[in-house]
């Protein structure tokens, strides 16, 4: 079987700045695939050329055998790959339900599918009783789910996580990954996941990829990878450290 | 719409309707301004209210479409129900060369806005200097008796106008509910709310941009052919004027922008309101020159200060006329 998604010698440079530095991976279909590392490592970055916002200064990515880099983002969402922002964008003056009906409506031919669809996907995150609410009125934790909602409305094969944890209290948290774990296993859709919080990536992730300063360290299974010495040093140690 | 709300907009489009057979022709004619500036507000509110595009150059399309309807006439013979389809043409081309300069090299927020203005003082100052078309000194329609009317050249008297203007009002009200309620409405209000996130979510934010830019574009370009047709009279120096384009999306600011019913509500308030001041300013004998601007101007701020969000969506809320969501 070959990959759903992959990414190979990927580089982005920001003036001075090499942001993303030579980076290879390979996604199965069906796979929870972690990304972590410092801030400022280049993983946000890594999203964006993936999800079209920036074309890769060198490197090519592939999703389901066919290159997509350098393609604009909604022909990329279009292909079936969706994405979450760290930062969190939502349409504020829109209600919550808009918002997951504008995903929605990329695969329906009427609005009134598109609303259907969005009040499933609303009630499986837990954001169906405040669906009439403008989003610019929800809180930081909702925002990130509305995040969630928004992009799996639009049917994706493969999402794109950015922090989605962030922000979210532990027993949030394991909502999230409660809700994460059922999509991946009864959609069947494949996620790849940047995320700080380690119990989540433990929890879900069937592999590990950890980025330093743009480039890749290791990549492994995540038992194998939180041993690692590197990784420990530059990232997993001074986490340890800071909290 | 709540039960309220409809009995509301049922009431006004009766009034509306019955309005020749009760007022005089003044207040028939300030009507008319009322239904010209609210179409023309409406026409606006789908780039800005919808799309987020600001246009501060509607006058392009105005003056356009008033100059292509008035010359196909006069010149070649062609009448204006006709020639209203060659003046929505000729606003869509000019719609698609703004949008491609301002789209293809990203020219956005504020310098999209300068872009409209540039393109609608090119085109006021082209007319200026085309002779075929009068020049400054202006174009002029055959004026007709009331007697000779010719409804199929849009000859005719104060009723006729009058009830084109609400056909034309009622027709773009609507349009606007139901583009607002497509898919084609909530992509626009997600490239207004956010482009990125919206591409994201797969919606082409440029191809979108051009369909509100077309739509608004044509829709001005027949209000043109209209102030073409009832005033008989053509400026450059007027039609394509900074001050048009400025006039005519204050109604939809001050009703409220995005709003379905904001440029009518803002139409039916502003033009009553600046006749008004005419007579009230004559009456205390403030004649100065500006003195209406400046009083017009003043009441417009406190207008705007007091409902920043528009006219409407205070009306509305007070009289429990939209329900949650709308
Ligand atoms: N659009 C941009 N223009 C210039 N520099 C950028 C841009 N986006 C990111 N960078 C820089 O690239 C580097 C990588 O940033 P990126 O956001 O990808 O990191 P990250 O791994 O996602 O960090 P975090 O964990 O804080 O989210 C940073 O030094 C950042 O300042
Ligand atoms: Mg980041």
């Amino acid at each position: 079987m070959s990959a759903l998604l992959t990414a190979t010698g990927l580089v982005k440079r920001f003036r001075g700045l090499t942001a993303v530095d030579n980076v290879s991976f390979s996604v199965e279909e069906g796979e929870v695939f972690a990304i972590i590392g410092p801030n400022g490592a280049g993983k946000t970055t890594l999203f964006n050329l993936v999800a079209g916002v920036f074309a890769p200064d060198e490197g090519e990515v592939t999703f389901a055998g066919a290159r997509i880099d350098g393609q604009a983002p909604e022909d990329i969402c279009k292909a079936g790959v969706a994405r979450t922002f760290q930062i969190v964008k939502p349409f504020p003056d829109l209600s919550v339900l808009d918002n997951v009906a504008i995903g929605a409506m990329l695969r329906t031919t009427h609005m009134a599918d598109a609303r259907a669809h969005a009040d499933d996907i609303l009630r499986k995150l837990d954001l169906h009783d405040r669906r009439s609410q403008k989003a610019g009125s929800l809180t930081l934790p909702d925002r990130k789910r509305l995040e969630v909602a928004r992009a799996l409305a639009t049917r994706p094969r493969l999402i794109l996580l950015d922090e989605v944890m962030a922000g979210l209290r532990p027993t949030e948290t394991d909502r999230m990954v409660a809700v994460l774990r059922d999509i991946n296993r009864t959609d069947r859709l494949t996620i790849v996941m940047i995320e700080h919080v380690m119990r989540a990536v433990m929890a879900l992730a069937t592999r590990v990829h950890v980025l330093h300063h743009g480039a890749s360290i290791a990549e492994g299974a995540p038992d194998a990878v939180t041993r690692d010495e590197n990784v420990v040093r530059s990232y997993l140690g001074s986490k340890a450290g800071a909290h | 719409m709540t039960t309220r709300g409809w009995v509301a907009l049922s009431l006004a489009a009766a009034a509306l309707v019955a309005a020749p057979f009760v007022v005089d022709r003044y207040l028939l004619s300030i009507l008319l301004l009322c239904l010209i500036g609210a179409y023309l507000g409406q026409a606006w509110n789908i780039l800005m209210g919808f799309c987020g595009l600001l246009s501060l150059g509607h006058a392009l399309y105005l003056g356009l479409g008033a100059y292509t309807g008035a010359i196909l006439f006069v010149k070649f013979g062609v009448g204006p129900w006709l020639g209203v389809f060659a003046a929505m043409a000729v606003a869509v081309a000019a719609a698609s060369a703004l949008g491609w300069l301002g789209f293809r090299f990203r020219i956005e927020g504020v310098y999209f806005s300068l872009l409209t203005i540039a393109f609608a003082e090119v085109a006021r100052i082209g007319f200026d200097n085309w002779s075929f078309a009068g020049g400054a000194a202006g174009f002029f329609l055959p004026v007709a008796s009331e007697a000779q009317a010719q409804w199929f050249n849009l000859r005719g008297g104060p009723y006729f106008f009058y009830y084109l203007a609400l056909a034309l009002a009622a027709g773009a009200l609507a349009l606007s509910a139901f583009l607002r309620a497509s898919k084609l409405g909530h992509a626009w209000l997600a490239v207004r709310e956010d482009p990125a996130a919206a591409r994201a979510l797969g919606v082409n934010a440029t191809r979108v941009r051009f369909f509100a830019l077309f739509i608004s574009s044509a829709m001005t370009a027949v209000g043109g052919v209209y102030l073409a047709f009832w005033s008989n009279n053509l400026f450059p120096a007027q039609i394509f004027d900074m001050s048009r384009s400025i006039d005519l999306i204050l109604a939809p600011i001050v009703g409220g922008v995005g709003t379905l019913f904001g440029p009518i509500v803002g139409a039916f308030l502003l033009v009553p309101l600046g006749e008004a001041l005419i007579d009230i300013l004559r009456a205390l004998g403030l004649n100065a020159p500006g003195a209406k601007a400046l009083v017009y101007g003043a009441l417009l701020m406190i207008i705007i200060a007091a409902t920043p969000n528009g006219l409407w969506p205070w009306i509305a809320r007070k009289l429990k006329l939209e329900g949650r969501g709308a």
